[in-house]
């Protein structure tokens, strides 16, 4: 039951072959078997979900159902949940309960889904190795069998590592730089990160808002389609959110691929590349040839200066976006304040781990009065570049193709002390989201042992012909049915 | 040694929208401290500011009313620092693209002239929370009710070169926004707050002085009192040799006094960036036609049609047309008491002097503009006299009577105009004063004689127990005492 797909298991329970409780108890009880190999989850709601899957079906009973109805999945820890303590990964938040669900949230409880409980992140979704979270880091599946402990990448790594685990079949994220296409690359599952505006951000914790985008998470594209359908829309609450037609992002899931235009951005195959890893990518181009797409060379000449811009732009949104938790109002606050400057600063150095520290900094940095112009302003023009090569690129290609990271999943522990590598974990996933453009990881093979994944970029609210991509490969490889041992 | 002073002002002016400016909570003023703040104004994870149309309609109207440019595209800002009465840690405001563009407003002087002084611009923004400092035992208090209600900071060029005008200019701006019906005006609630930027300079010099800005001034009187005290400061200091530092002061009304806040050094960076949550806000043609069209009539108009309409003179025009609810009062006053010219007075006169005393508004007067006209047009028939006229007032004012007519019944204060009753009055007090006669008889200089007649006039108005008509007594008298 474990091994089957969101679609899967809808037509189980539309059926009748299972219940929603009865399916409800199993993934908790390989929640409470596996997970602390793992650490995925921060907080398991055991009585919830059993409450949900009930209600779920006596819905599905009354003919009320839809194919989300009773189906079980988790949350990134940084979508608010009414009544459901929201960390976000932080100790800031060690003992907040919102009095509101988040947008997304509030969705898939429309739609029936069950949630089990939120997953492990990195702190403020501030990382690339789910190591930096305050409830301890989250192992890979992948490489315990050769008794390694792997980071499953980040931020979203309790998601993807629950995700390719089989503890739920599928999860939502979030990705600011890369937050879903690296960890779904590093474990093995197939991430979408949609167009900016796509999927509202009310309720989701905010890191950089102009970069932050909620997405999805499960072995399949067509899951990942279901997703969408339930996450993706206007929202009134949510200012940046685009109004425009959410289309039935299954409904193209079988198009045929012939004809695809696939660009190679010649900067994306660069020396940081191993030739292992490139392969890999090289192979699953191949297969899209056969599936009738042609390819050629494209160039995104400004690529290399996204690392240097994101890291201007990002902090500096994260500097201010964070400023609320001064220990006022919620969250922590530290112990017997003797003034209002102690209390502000004791609380955010207790309530802070040290990557969010650090980009507080450098965001107050880049902002400060004397360095505004040379910094942010800098990255702002950069990041239009960076947007205008995109554009153009797609006047050529329908899909852009690359690695969605250097190299497989590294060892816990092997870049925590030097964040400059860390941060070149995001080297290809990092000028989408300074773009707003979508893309997805999907799985392509093996590097070691350990799952690499393949990232497919796609123009603004190209969704529909990413996930279309997606699956058909899918229905030609079994990548994304391997299960870690 | 001569000084020129030059002043400049910024005025937060809070928009009279029902709720917030980017959340959908209620602005009204003086609930229970917290109730009126939801996730939104707590600034709670994850929530997001969604703007208040009705904000910007109201900036748009301003900005039409002091012939300002509004700008299409307009942009917000996170202005960062830390206060407990600042949840977000930023004040969401507009610094590159303000809405309102260069304006400008004409005030009227004392002396007759009319000067412009030029607006800057004018931005929108969210006001802050209140921070309790008192009843916590050495703790705070932090009440959020106030935090994201919407403001115009309205920001002049430096044009104005004393009290006077800043205090004029000021009182227009209040009779504009009022006008508008984009703000309540009531500033000791705090909708209208005035920051005063100050600076002298050696009389005829071209360049500019070092100013203070003295914040949060919240009555015309403080502010009138804060710029004399300011002035005189800076020019002990400057007359002494010393220099000004630039920095924000708070002023004391009560005392008198005024200390500093804080230098230019110890100022805030405030770290302005766009603030990533809102779009540009696209400001259309028929947006702002909509605006244009629904803008009521304006103080420079209202006076222009007063002086027409009902012949009041320039002065007294204007003083009414600056204040909306008392020009409301006052033709309500002038339409029932057929009187424009006696209505005037009284508005200005006993009416304006007793909400002065009680400290009320408009707003809140026991009487009404239509109580008013009746008490007019008894007086201008010679019904009652003008001393019976004040004691109607007075009824009227602390509720005693129904009625005007009412009123002047049961307190018999109706005039004896009967002129057969006033003639045998006059004839027994003449009969009673010979001397006086007398002397008045022989007197050649008519304007000694007219001053002779006050002396009948008390022991008359004491024989008719205060109810001749005393204009019918005069001619009576003149009449007798020249046969």
């Amino acid at each position: 039951m474990h091994n089957k797909s969101v679609a899967e298991l809808s037509r189980d329970l539309e059926s009748g072959q299972v219940s929603s409780v009865e399916l409800t108890q199993q993934f908790l009880e390989r929640i409470r078997q596996e997970d602390s190999k793992y650490n995925s989850f921060i907080t398991v709601t055991e009585n919830q979900a059993l409450a949900d899957a009930k209600a779920a079906d006596e819905q599905r009973a009354a003919g009320h159902a839809t194919p989300w109805t009773g189906v079980p999945f988790a949350h990134k820890d940084i979508f608010c949940t009414n009544g459901v303590l929201t960390t976000c990964g932080s100790r800031m938040l060690e003992n907040f309960v919102p009095p509101y669900d988040a947008t997304v949230t509030a969705n898939f409880r429309k739609a029936g889904a069950v949630c089990l409980g939120k997953t492990n992140m990195d702190e403020f979704a501030m990382g690339s190795s789910t190591e930096s979270s305050f409830f301890g880091a989250t192992t890979n599946p992948w490489g315990l069998g050769q008794g390694s402990k792997r980071v499953p990448g980040g931020s979203s790594g309790g998601s993807a590592a629950a995700v390719a685990a089989r503890l739920v079949p599928a999860a939502t994220a979030t990705d600011t730089g890369g937050s879903i296409r690296q960890p779904a690359a590093l474990c093995g599952i197939t991430g979408l990160k949609p167009t900016y505006g796509r999927v509202s951000r009310y309720g989701m914790i905010a890191f950089a808002s102009s970069l932050d985008q909620g997405g999805t998470m499960a072995r399949t594209a067509e899951d990942n389609a279901l997703m969408l359908n339930v996450m993706a829309g206007f929202d009134p609450k949510d200012s940046t959110s685009i109004d425009r037609e959410v289309p039935d992002y299954t409904a193209a899931l079988n198009e045929p691929l012939k004809g695809l235009k696939i660009g190679l951005p010649k900067e994306y195959f660069s020396d940081q590349l191993s030739p292992a890893m490139e392969q890999q990518v090289r192979d699953a181009v191949k297969e899209y040839e056969k599936l009738g797409a042609t390819v050629k060379e494209v160039s995104l000449p400004n690529a290399k200066l996204a690392i240097a811009a994101y890291y201007v732009i990002a902090p500096a949104e994260a500097s201010a976006n964070l400023s609320r938790f001064d220990g006022v109002r919620y969250g922590y606050r530290c112990e017997d304040p003797k003034d209002l400057m102690d209390l502000y600063t004791r609380t955010r150095a207790e309530g802070f781990g040290n990557e969010v520290k650090r980009r507080i900094l450098v965001g107050t940095y880049a902002l400060s009065a004397g360095y505004f112009d040379a910094y942010y302003l800098k990255a702002q023009k950069v990041r239009r570049l960076i947007q205008q090569d995109f554009i153009n690129a797609f006047k050529d290609v329908d899909v852009l193709m690359s690695p969605t990271t250097p190299s497989p999943a590294f060892n816990q522990g092997e870049k925590t002390n030097d964040p400059v590598t860390m941060y070149l974990e995001d080297v290809f996933t990092i000028a989408i989201n300074l773009a707003g453009i979508p893309a997805m990881s999907i799985p392509a093979g093996f590097v070691d042992g350990l799952p690499v994944g393949v990232q497919i970029i796609g123009d603004y609210f190209s969704e529909a012909r990413l996930l279309n991509a997606a699956h058909k490969f899918q229905q030609v490889t079994d990548w994304h049915q391997r299960e870690p041992q | 040694m001569q000084w020129d002073i030059v002043i400049g002002l910024e005025i937060h002016v809070q928009l009279a929208t029902r709720t917030k400016i980017f959340s959908g909570s209620s602005t009204a003023y003086g609930a229970e401290p917290n109730t009126q703040a939801n996730a939104v104004d707590l600034a709670m994870p994850g929530t997001l500011p969604v703007p208040n149309e009705q904000a910007f309609r109201y900036a748009v109207m301003f900005g039409l009313a002091v012939n300002a440019e509004i700008e299409r595209r307009s942009m917000f800002e996170r202005k960062n620092y830390f206060y407990p009465d600042l949840p977000k840690g930023y004040q969401t405001t507009q610094l590159e693209r303000p809405i309102v563009g260069p304006g400008f407003v004409d005030i009227d002087l004392a002396n007759g002239e009319t000067k412009r002084v030029r607006i800057h611009h004018a931005h929108l923004e969210e006001d802050a929370g209140k921070s309790l400092h008192e009843d916590f035992h050495g703790m705070t208090g932090v009440d959020l009710n106030r935090a994201g209600t919407p403001l115009i900071e309205v920001v002049t060029e430096p044009d104005m070169n004393n009290a006077e005008e800043a205090v004029a200019f000021a009182k227009k701006l209040h009779g504009i926004v009022t006008s508008l019906g984009i703000c309540d005006g009531d500033m000791s609630q705090g909708s209208m707050r005035f920051d005063v930027n100050i600076s002298l300079k050696p009389k005829g010099s071209e360049t500019l002085g070092t100013r203070t800005e003295t914040k949060n001034l919240n009555s015309f009187r403080f502010m009138e009192q804060a710029i004399a005290h300011e002035v005189e400061r800076q020019m002990d200091i400057l007359e002494d040799g010393g220099t000004i530092v630039q920095e924000t002061r708070l002023y004391n009304g009560d005392k008198d006094e005024s200390r500093s806040m804080r230098t230019k050094e110890e100022a805030n960076d405030y770290r302005y960036f766009p603030c990533p949550d809102l779009l540009p806000v696209e400001i259309d043609d028929s947006f702002i036609d909509e605006a244009r069209n629904s803008l009521p009539e304006l103080p420079d108009a209202k006076k222009a049609r007063f002086m027409e309409q009902y012949g009041l003179n320039d002065y007294d025009a204007g003083l009414l047309a600056g204040d909306s609810k008392l020009a409301a009062f006052f033709e309500a006053a002038a339409e029932r008491g057929k009187d424009a010219k006696l209505a005037s007075n009284w508005v200005q006169g006993e009416f304006s002097a007793r909400l002065n005393a009680e400290e009320k508004s408009v707003a809140d007067s026991p009487i009404t503009g239509e109580q008013l006209g009746d008490l007019v047009v008894r007086i201008a028939d010679n019904t009652i006299s003008s001393a019976g006229a004040k004691k109607v007032f007075e009824a009227l004012w602390t509720g005693e009577g129904e009625s005007v007519d009412a009123i002047i019944d049961a307190k018999g204060l109706k005039q004896v105009s009967d002129t057969g009753a006033l003639e045998a009055m006059v004839d027994e007090v003449l009969a009673s004063m010979p001397d006086q006669v007398a002397q008045y008889q022989q007197e050649s200089d008519p304007k000694k004689q007219k001053k002779m007649l006050g002396g009948f006039m008390g022991p008359l108005m004491k024989a008719s127990k205060g109810q001749g008509n005393p204009k019918l007594f005069n001619e009576i008298l003149v009449r007798k005492l020249g046969e």
